[in-house]
């Protein structure tokens, strides 16, 4: 299934290692977030990139402390109606300040893919033969939005608070 | 009432066109059944017994006359010619073509409107006081903080998966005319100790098969803190909801299994926990923006008494029954609210064609300062009303068939659609709720036997809202027969009380004549008429009116 990050597909050159399998010596490697918990130390003491999955009920304050030397979080979607991803990506980005990949797994249909723009997710594995095509469209599907959330887009209230300013300065 | 600005006009154009892309898909077959289905319904597109059923929101219950003479368009093009109005505040077309919906949400944009979050396990449609703004016991209008939420929840990108449907409603009065108490989060207007209006937040209340009147999470919460504290109590919500099973997936149930002080405590701590990127205030003037939308209107400076109306009154016994019914008084002198009780005998409740519609809408035109209200009641209100123009108002009510004289009355019942349109029904509900009514069929009785409220639903899923009503009606399937349990002592106002089971279900036919026995018994112990059979029921107990229940004839 092809990976999109910021849109584009790309390789993916990430490789989850199960809990109680030993870890690759090279490489980019996802773990649970249990085994990352109990062994923090040692991975981050590797120096190589590692990311940590979350499943939906996990509490993702609990990688605060280490979110600046994480490279990747990967939240879930079992189903594509369980929206607890939804919440845990903007504790990660908005609360936490995360800056690295949050990337999307599980039952991602193009339908999301706006909700997971806006809550802070930049890359996901989507069925799609034409994943680019699809993300571009669904990224552009709405021009306007009411909420502040994870990405960059200015709101409505913002515009309009813009709009009585510039008016205001004339 | 609001005008939507650039922003919001672009946003619901873009919503029909997505639609429209979603249903080419589907209708094609490149989009399953099962992965439309929770897209569709939050356009509220359900797929019903016979057809899709279409429900458009209707926020806080306002309507102008161009937009209801849409809705009657719309009933008259892609419908059979008639809209069922429902208790919260929305309007349902029960015989539109999948291929046809698209269409009619451009339509609806026309005019300012959408189906956006009817349906699906997200945000609803938030619901108000259909009097608001015209009530003389509110502290202030509550509709510029439902149109506040209504942007707010409109597409929020983290909430439009929730473990099941979310549910707001506001008010400002203290009659509670909006049964917040039943709702997820019910909003309620007040002032705190320094004289500042703000919100007591009720949480969790709700029917369906386990009813809960909601407790209040926070005594008062400012305007500025209202979204952001909403914000704390939806993601404790989304994270923490059980989604194992659809039947306990509802706020009420979390909010019971943690328990009221715990689930306070996280939404304390996750509103403390807020920063600065993710605390949701609007500026001042963008709510000074909204607020000015619903201004009062121009009201002229009348006389408390019309003698217009009181000489009409005297000389027709048919409008002075309906007045004395349907009038709701007003904050302001010489004006008045009006019911159209979309109740006669023999119909659908809240059924309405879309020559009714366009008749509601010239009468608002004329005579209603240009607002109409969708009540819970599913009923049409029209606010504000000269009571000059009463007389007026009246005979052209009549001469559309929209002048039944029951508001709040006994035949003026609330029911769910039931056995015959909706696929998860056990029973019926339109018939029972017609045989009741023919009880009430002599308005000298009904008049005598008073404000009564009775509710019908066709399964436990409570549409009807049965647990609310002085008498609810609960459809059953034994067997493949029908059968009906009866509840007693229910309300949905400032005194919100879960209504209780009596004993074995009734037959259909056995309906209508064991609530004549039970009626009979009201009025031979109540003290007087005004004491609601609600407060007989508290006063005495429910043994005495059971006992009336099962005697048989
Ligand atoms: C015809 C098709 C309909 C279907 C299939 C349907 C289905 C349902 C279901 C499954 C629930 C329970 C949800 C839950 O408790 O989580 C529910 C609740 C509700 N329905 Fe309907 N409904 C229909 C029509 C209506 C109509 C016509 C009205 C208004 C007259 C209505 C008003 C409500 C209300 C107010 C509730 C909320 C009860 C609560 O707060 O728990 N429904 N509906
Ligand atoms: S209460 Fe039951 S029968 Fe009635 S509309 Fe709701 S789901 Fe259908």
């Amino acid at each position: 299934m092809p990976l999109l990050k910021d849109g584009k597909i790309v390789d993916d050159v990430w490789a989850f290692v199960e809990d109680g399998h030993e870890l690759s010596p090279g490489g980019c490697i996802i773990v649970s977030l249990g085994r990352f918990l109990s062994e923090h130390d040692q991975l981050l003491a590797r120096n190589r990139s590692i990311g940590v999955r979350l499943a939906v009920s996990d509490n993702p304050e609990l990688l605060a402390p280490f979110l600046d030397q994480l490279h990747l979080v990967e939240l879930q979607f079992p189903k594509y109606t369980d929206g607890r991803a939804f919440s845990q990506s903007q504790l990660l980005r908005r609360r936490f300040g995360y800056k690295g990949e949050i990337r999307a797994t599980g039952q991602v249909l193009r339908d999301q893919l706006r909700l997971m723009i806006r809550s802070g997710f930049d890359a996901m594995v989507i069925d799609e033969a034409d994943a680019e095509a699809v993300f571009d469209f669904s990224a552009h599907e709405f021009s306007e939005f009411y909420q502040a959330a994870s990405d960059a887009t200015d709101t409505i209230f913002m515009k309009r608070q813009k709009k009585r300013e510039e008016k205001a300065a004339e | 009432m609001y005008r939507y600005d650039e922003f919001d006009e672009t946003l619901v154009r873009e919503r029909a066109k997505q639609f429209r892309g979603q249903v080419e898909r589907r209708l094609k077959g490149e989009l399953k059944e099962e992965n439309f289905k929770p897209l569709r319904l939050q356009n509220g597109v359900y797929l019903q017994l016979h057809a899709y059923m279409f429900r458009i929101a209707i926020p806080y219950g306002q309507l102008s006359a161009k937009k209801l003479r849409q809705l009657a368009m719309i009933a008259d093009k892609y419908d059979k010619g008639y809209g069922h109005f429902t208790t919260r505040q929305n309007i349902q077309f029960n015989w539109i073509k999948l291929a046809e919906i698209p269409d009619a949400l451009e339509a609806l944009a026309d005019v300012e409107m959408h189906a956006i979050q009817t349906s699906g396990n997200c945000i609803r449609n938030v619901t108000s006081d259909h009097l608001a703004g015209a009530a003389f016991d509110e502290l202030e209008d509550p509709r510029p903080w439902c149109e506040i939420i209504r942007q707010w929840s409109t597409f929020h990108p983290e909430f439009a998966h929730l473990p099941r449907k979310f549910k707001i409603a506001v008010t400002a009065a203290t009659p509670d005319r909006a049964a917040v108490k039943v709702h997820d989060i019910g909003l309620l207007m007040k002032k705190n100790e320094a004289g500042e209006a703000g919100f007591e937040v009720l949480v969790g209340g709700g029917l369906g098969r386990t009813p809960y009147i909601g407790l209040t999470i926070r005594d008062w919460v400012s305007k500025q803190d209202l979204l952001s504290y909403l914000e704390a109590n939806m993601r404790v919500y989304n994270r923490y909801g059980r989604r194992d099973n659809k039947y306990k997936a509802r706020i009420k149930i979390l909010v019971n299994e943690l328990g009221e002080a715990e689930y306070r405590r996280q939404v304390e701590e996750e509103f403390a926990n807020q920063n600065a990127w993710e605390k949701v205030v609007l500026p001042q003037e963008e709510i000074d923006r909204i607020t000015a939308y619903f201004a009062p209107p121009k009201f002229e400076t009348l006389p408390t008494k019309s003698t217009t109306l009181d000489g009409a009154i005297a000389v027709d016994r048919h409008f002075a029954r309906w007045t004395k019914n349907n009038l709701r008084a007003h904050k302001v002198p010489g004006y008045t609210a009006v019911h159209i009780a979309l109740k006669p005998q023999g119909v659908a409740p809240g059924d309405a064609s879309s020559a009714q519609m366009r008749a509601a809408a010239d009468i608002a035109e004329k005579y209603g300062l240009d607002d109409i209200r969708v009540a819970h009641e599913q009923d049409l209100v029209l606010p504000h009303v000269k009571l000059d123009d009463v007389p007026a108002v009246y005979a052209a009510l009549k001469a559309a068939d929209m002048h039944a004289s029951n508001a709040g009355l006994g035949s003026d019942i609330i029911a769910c659609p039931g056995l015959d349109y909706c696929n998860l029904s056990n029973a019926r509900s339109i018939s029972v709720a017609n045989e009741i009514q023919a009880l009430f069929a002599d308005p000298d009785f009904e008049d005598e036997v008073g404000t009564l409220h009775i509710n019908v639903s066709g399964c436990i899923n409570a549409c009807g809202h049965h647990h609310v009503g002085h008498i609810g009606i609960l459809g059953v399937d034994k067997k493949g027969e029908e059968f009906y349990q009866i509840l007693f002592g229910g309300r949905a106002d400032e005194k919100a009380t879960i209504a209780e089971i009596q004993g074995p279900g009734l037959k259909h036919e056995e309906v209508a004549p064991a609530l004549k026995r039970v009626i009979a018994r009201y009025m031979e112990l109540r003290t007087s008429k005004t004491e609601k059979l609600a407060d007989t029921m508290t006063r005495l107990g429910q043994a005495p009116f059971k006992e009336a229940l099962y005697a048989s004839a």
